[in-house]
């Protein structure tokens, strides 16, 4: 998994000053904040409905391995194979190995987390394979060589003007000259080239939002249909997944399709809910031939038993991300990983290694307000302050901050140094205010004034000026 | 409504570094409802850090020695009462995480915990009731996130302004940070500028001429950025507004110094 959160300051300070962005970023609000409060909102029992979604995630993840072998068996009764990837190498690998034993030469994929997490894509096309994308938004990205900047709404960092840009240079190879300008043209003249593609496609590759043990069922939410045209048109039909997107049963799948599109867009249910169980059967008038399930661990069974196992409980609604206050600012290309915001910022270290993603963690304010929101009730500030803490035992923390932090503790601890400490920095920044504001600061301090003034104290100390009037 | 000071007890105010070192006159302003509440004020001596700074560093090692100390140092009060949300959820919600069971701190950390307020759930607890003044200009009222969302801190300090005379406005966002967040201030400046920013255009939007919040860490943040922009919307702890202490002369008699 490739990650490149080194630069997440110096693009985020970028991305803060891109009116291009800072537009489409405010999308955000509107379009899923105040949608999944109004969603919340109508539906009586929400919040019970969350306890019980974190029960079902809680004890799936506690039997994991049982309910993946129940999985595996129904699918294989169906007909159907599973086949298990220890890691993106292994995933990859297997992917191309049923599209060459199929002798693909194109597959469309529906939009699928894992599939960018594994980077599917450049071992498809190194195979002499095309790939698809058919979710809108992913076909944008696909056509702009970019990454999705959020788990649900991979293009929400793009203007209609950039798409018909987009458009206007890729589409003429397909006959469309004329650059469009209305939301619908868009989408109509997409969906006409992708109409194309979908039945010239050998393979499907679809992701999957939950797997039923209990059928043998992958099960996908979209709202463009085109998860049911990737899966049930081509011959072969392979599910790429997570190993924790297991449920036990159905119902226990009804109480999270039930949160999912709430917590997401605020939907109350998505235009298409698609159960794929296994290979077409003999009375079936269409559907694949072969269906396949590649089950990726890739560093999830590592959480298991560690304080990161609840990460694993994540349905990804992505509401997280658009509680973010610190997401809604910068966008997703600035964490430099597939998963951003607060469940990327656990995540992510948890995949590819904490020493690859050291600001994700950090670039919290620790609001709790993903928390608040998280369906499954994912405590994700809790596990940020883990991976700071696993950060600052292996001495990955910046130098100047374990400094401070060191030099800070040891005043706490000598109370008469403290008072001390702190009324020289009173006097010192008295000192520096004019009319009781000082505008500029040095050091860590810099960082501070760069945008905003500070207001001087008023006085010496409260200990101080307490001990002078009450004795103490 | 005032007590005779000592008809309920006593309190230990923890005053909370950045009340400590920047704005006094907020303890002050906490000491004077606690008394007018009818408690007896005690600022136990040696108090520091609470420690949240390392704890959110991930200087664990360092946070349970900080917490300890606290720990003894609250150790014979009945009631712990403080001025911030922020620094009231790191001793009530917080402490009782970094001790294991075997611990012999463990209990203590618990037992603190469930003596521990932030200073308006206390006063509203107490059934306190500000006195009211007729004609108070309207305030906004800006929710600290960790005294919102660790400690439901939502209702009681609205309610004892409204009781006050103060009509509350609400901003367009409330459950939106202000983008101070302890250390990430300092560790990413200009995120935390953007958000001070949309939050000081939110306190704008909303007409009043004073913002009152509960948490100093907010104050300065909020204050800052308003000031930079050359906004003339003044910024208080939501004690000072309610002990009556509306302006900075109160305090000003150390100035001196400056």
């Amino acid at each position: 998994m490739q990650v490149e959160s080194g630069a997440f300051v110096e693009k985020a300070r970028a991305a803060l000053t891109d009116a291009t962005l800072q537009h489409a970023l405010k999308h955000i609000k509107h379009g899923f904040v105040e949608a999944r409060a109004g969603a919340a909102a109508r539906l009586p029992g929400f919040e019970a409905m969350r306890d019980r979604a974190r029960d079902i995630r809680a004890h799936t993840l506690a039997h994991l391995a049982e309910h993946l072998e129940r999985f595996e068996a129904n699918v294989t009764a169906l007909g159907g194979h599973v086949h298990w990837a220890a890691d993106a190498e292994e995933a990859r690998a297997i992917v191309v190995r049923l599209c060459r034993e199929k002798g693909a030469r194109t597959v469309t994929k529906s939009k699928s987390m894992v599939t960018e997490e594994i980077e599917l894509n450049p071992a498809l096309e190194a195979a002499g394979i095309a790939p698809v994308e058919t979710d809108l938004g992913e076909y944008i990205i696909q056509l702009r060589h970019e990454k999705p900047s959020h788990i649900i709404a991979p293009v929400i960092h793009l203007s209609k003007d950039q798409v018909a840009d987009t458009f206007h240079a890729e589409h003429p190879k397909y006959g469309f000259t004329e650059r469009l300008t209305e939301r619908p043209a868009l989408v109509r003249e997409a969906r006409a080239i992708l109409r194309e593609r979908f039945l010239k496609a050998d393979v499907g590759i679809t992701g999957a939002n939950f797997l039923v043990a209990e059928t043998g069922s992958a099960v996908v939410v979209t709202n463009e249909g085109n998860a049911d045209l990737t899966a049930s048109l081509p011959d072969t039909h392979i599910v790429v997944t997570g190993i924790e997107k297991v449920v036990p049963t159905l119902a226990d799948c009804h109480t999270l399709l039930r949160l999912l599109p709430r917590s997401a867009t605020g939907q109350d249910i998505t235009a298409y809910v698609s159960f794929f169980t296994g290979p077409k059967r003999a009375a079936d008038l269409s559907g694949p031939s072969s269906f396949h399930v590649v089950l990726v661990d890739n560093g999830r069974s590592s959480m298991l038993g560690t304080e990161f196992e609840e990460m694993l409980r994540c349905i990804r609604c992505g509401a997280c991300l658009n509680h973010c206050p610190v997401y809604a600012n910068v966008g997703g290309h600035a964490y430099g990983s597939v998963y951003p915001g607060p469940m990327g910022a656990v995540l992510t270290p948890s995949l590819a290694g904490i020493d690859k993603a050291g600001h994700l963690p950090n670039a919290s304010s620790f609001c709790g307000r993903c928390e608040a929101v998280c369906p499954v009730r994912i405590p994700l500030p809790k596990m940020m302050r883990h991976w700071r803490e696993r950060e600052f035992e292996r001495h990955l923390s910046p130098a100047p901050m374990r400094w401070g932090l060191g030099l800070w503790a040891a005043l706490a601890a000598r109370p008469a140094l403290y008072r001390l400490a702190l009324g020289l920095a009173s006097r010192l920044l008295r000192g520096r205010a004019t009319k009781g504001w000082i505008g500029r600061l040095p050091l860590a301090g810099a960082g501070w004034t760069g945008g905003r003034d500070l207001r001087a104290p008023s006085g010496g100390t409260f200990q101080q000026q307490w001990r002078r009037r009450r004795g103490g | 409504m005032s007590a005779s000071p000592e008809s309920h007890g006593t309190i230990a105010l923890f005053v909370t570094c950045l009340v400590d070192l920047m704005r006094p006159e907020v303890g002050f302003a906490a000491a004077a409802l606690a008394e007018r509440a009818g408690f007896r004020v005690v600022v136990p001596e040696g108090q520091t850090c609470c420690g949240q700074p390392n704890f959110n560093g991930g200087d664990r090692a360092a946070a349970r020695r900080m917490a300890a100390r606290v720990i003894r140092l609250l150790e014979p009060f009945e009631r712990v009462v403080v001025p911030s949300g922020s620094c009231a959820a790191m001793i009530a919600v917080h402490y009782p995480s970094l001790f294991d069971d075997a611990d012999a701190l463990a209990g203590k950390a618990r037992a603190l915990a469930v003596r521990t307020r932030e200073l308006t759930a206390f006063l509203a607890e107490a059934g306190f009731a500000p006195e009211a003044r007729a004609g108070a200009a309207p305030v906004a009222y800006h929710d600290a996130c960790s005294g919102l969302r660790e400690l439901g801190v939502r209702a009681q300090p609205r309610a004892l302004l409204r009781q006050a005379g103060v009509d509350v406005v609400e901003l367009a966002e409330p459950e939106v940070c202000c983008g101070f967040g302890g250390t990430f201030c300092v560790k990413y400046p200009d995120i935390s500028a953007r958000m001070a920013a949309n939050k000081a255009a939110d306190i704008e939007a909303a007409g009043a001429a004073t913002v009152a919040m509960g948490d100093v860490g907010c104050m300065l943040n909020i204050e800052g950025r308003l000031h930079r922009q050359g906004s003339a919307v003044r910024v208080r702890h939501v004690a000072e507004i309610l002990a009556g202490h509306l302006s900075d002369e109160d305090f000003a008699e150390d100035d001196s110094a400056g």
